[in-house]
């Protein structure tokens, strides 16, 4: 399902005097079963961009197509646009408010009037999918686990709606290595195993130039840059000025660089920069 | 909805009114309720008017910030004046079955909801004047002489200070639990009442755990910088009274005097 969103601005709190652009003039088509990384700093208009996908926020200008709905015309009924838009917030697992795992995933669900067997059978998967063991977690409080099983459980409430389209806004904020690796791994897993479309809205780089497969940059409430993320990466200097750091790895081969060696600057993860140098450092060897 | 509340709302200036200690506002505030609430007869109401259009005038706040204070209590006014337009027993001036309208409840109606609207005023006029921080710091030191008999002066501006601080945090923080519950499918805005009361647990119970959670984070905080309560306690900005200030007091308490010989006449 492709997202199409057309000239679209927002104003937060038109006519007062707080009234403040967030968006100007977007444009943007997201393809079925793509990996985008959203980045961009604090205040670029990234989580407004967002939540225009699923229509929580409505556009000042413009419009968003999710498929063949449309957010305007569709004002009074955005459930459809909702299902198969899944969206998860910052730091989900604050709003986790049943007494059982089982209830608060089946949450979403339950508000799409589903039948119980099929209730049941979304929570299963659902939690399966974040791994977490369906009979042990069932029936526990989800006030009781740990911060990564809360937010595991609370993902399971947005996959419970089995959107077509996933958008997870700095899902790993506040955890430890370990558990935002994980995290990650299941995510790009659904990706591939599903062939669901990701949005994910990172300040890491590293997580961004490893998952994605198109990055996208906000500054200022537009767009700056899109494309893979060898081109984007590559851009230091333009990254840079937008206040953005890259990959420490890009970093490393910009420095490389500048010092006069000749190495590929599109470098990505830790592993690529590892055969880059040591077929640099074998290539100096033979010269 | 959630724009419409003010409480806390200052609005930074210069003004006569916005130099004044608060402790001298806060007298003058509950001076002129008493004298607000001992006017009787149209020569009281038009000086309270006067009164109320001056400080407005002073203070140099836009008129509309305090008709937006107005807003809330609009139910309660109408209901008053209501009550009093059918209820005042007098001259009779207009009928329908039992419901009657005497010219007595016509006035009567009207000072009362001149009284609430010139009390909700100067009471909007004293918050928007006067940033929270020395509002509460206004009232610790007025109530510092009820310590001796157990009024907990600086834990009750603290807590207030601390609410105060607050209102923007948890409205936020309500927009945000809404969103994702929103996401989730959640309708917070059609049904009937009892449907949308139970719709409410998904924002409230989050919520509440938030609020919780802030309070023991804020705790923490304030322990890890040594705070202990009220005793010992110096601070950054001590109050004065200037000339000023004795001046505004003296002029509310003769005020205050007028107001009661106007019920003479």
């Amino acid at each position: 399902m492709r997202i199409i969103v057309e000239n679209v601005a927002y104003t937060y709190k038109a006519g007062s005097p707080f009234e403040a652009q967030a968006l100007k003039d977007i444009n943007l088509t997201i393809e079925p079963g793509e990996f985008v990384g959203l980045i961009g700093h604090t205040g670029s208009g990234k989580s407004t961009l967002v939540q225009h996908l699923n229509g929580l926020l409505l556009p000042t200008e413009g419009n968003v197509y999710v498929g063949d709905l449309d957010v305007v015309s569709n004002k009074g009924n955005l459930r459809q646009i909702r299902q198969r838009v899944g969206l998860v917030f910052q730091y989900p697992e604050h709003q986790l408010f049943e007494e059982t795992v089982f209830n608060d995933v089946a949450f979403g669900p339950k508000n799409l009037g589903l039948e119980p067997g099929e209730i049941e059978r979304r929570v299963k998967r659902a939690l399966e999918m974040v791994r977490l063991d369906y009979e042990t977690i069932k029936d526990r409080s989800p006030f009781a686990l740990s911060g990564g099983q809360m937010r595991r459980v609370a993902i399971a409430g947005v996959l419970a709606m089995e959107p077509q389209i996933l958008i997870l806004d700095e899902p790993t904020a506040g955890l430890d290595p370990t558990g935002r690796d994980e995290i990650l791994e299941e995510i790009a897993k659904m990706h591939s195993t599903l062939g669901i479309t990701v949005v994910l809205v990172s300040h890491n780089m590293e997580d961004v130039a490893r998952y994605a497969n198109r990055v996208i940059v906000m500054d200022q409430g537009q767009i700056a840059m899109d494309g893979s993320p060898r081109e984007i990466f590559s851009q230091v200097d333009q990254l840079q000025s937008l206040g953005l750091g890259v990959p420490m790895v890009g970093v490393l081969m910009a420095k490389l660089n500048s010092l006069g060696h000749n190495l590929r600057g599109d470098i990505l993860t830790v592993e690529e920069a590892s055969n880059e140098i040591l077929m640099w450092l074998r290539g100096k060897k033979d010269a | 909805m959630l724009k419409d509340i003010t409480i806390g709302q200052y609005i930074p200036g210069n003004s006569i009114v916005h130099r004044l200690d608060p402790r001298t506002k806060i007298t003058v505030a509950m001076i002129f309720m008493i004298a607000l609430f001992t006017v009787n007869n149209a020569v009281g109401y038009i000086s309270m008017g006067v009164f109320t259009a001056l400080a407005i005038f002073l203070s140099q706040i836009p008129f509309h910030y305090l008709l937006r204070g107005l807003r809330p209590i609009l139910i309660i006014i109408i209901f008053t004046v209501t009550l009093h337009l059918f209820l005042t027993p007098g001259t009779e001036i207009w009928r329908w079955g039992v419901l009657k309208i005497t010219w007595e409840g016509v006035i009567q109606g009207f000072f009362m909801g001149m009284r609430l609207v010139f009390l909700i005023f100067i009471t909007s006029l004293l918050t928007l004047t006067t940033s929270p921080i020395s509002l509460t710091d206004g009232m610790e030191y007025m109530l510092a002489p009820g310590k001796r008999i157990g009024i907990p002066a600086h834990e009750l501006a603290m807590m207030m200070s601390i609410a105060l601080r607050f209102i923007p945090t948890l409205l936020e923080e309500t927009e945000k639990i809404m969103k994702a519950q929103m996401a989730r499918g959640a309708d917070f805005e059609s049904g009937n009442l009892l449907r949308r009361a139970k719709n409410m647990i998904p924002l409230l119970v989050p919520l509440f755990v938030s609020a919780f959670r802030r309070a023991d984070d804020l705790a923490m905080a304030m322990e890890a910088r040594c705070y202990r309560g009220g005793t010992g306690r110096t601070r950054m900005k001590e109050l004065h009274l200037y000339t000023r200030d004795y001046l505004a007091m003296s002029f509310l308490i003769l005020f205050a005097i007028y107001a009661i010989f106007t019920r003479m006449l």
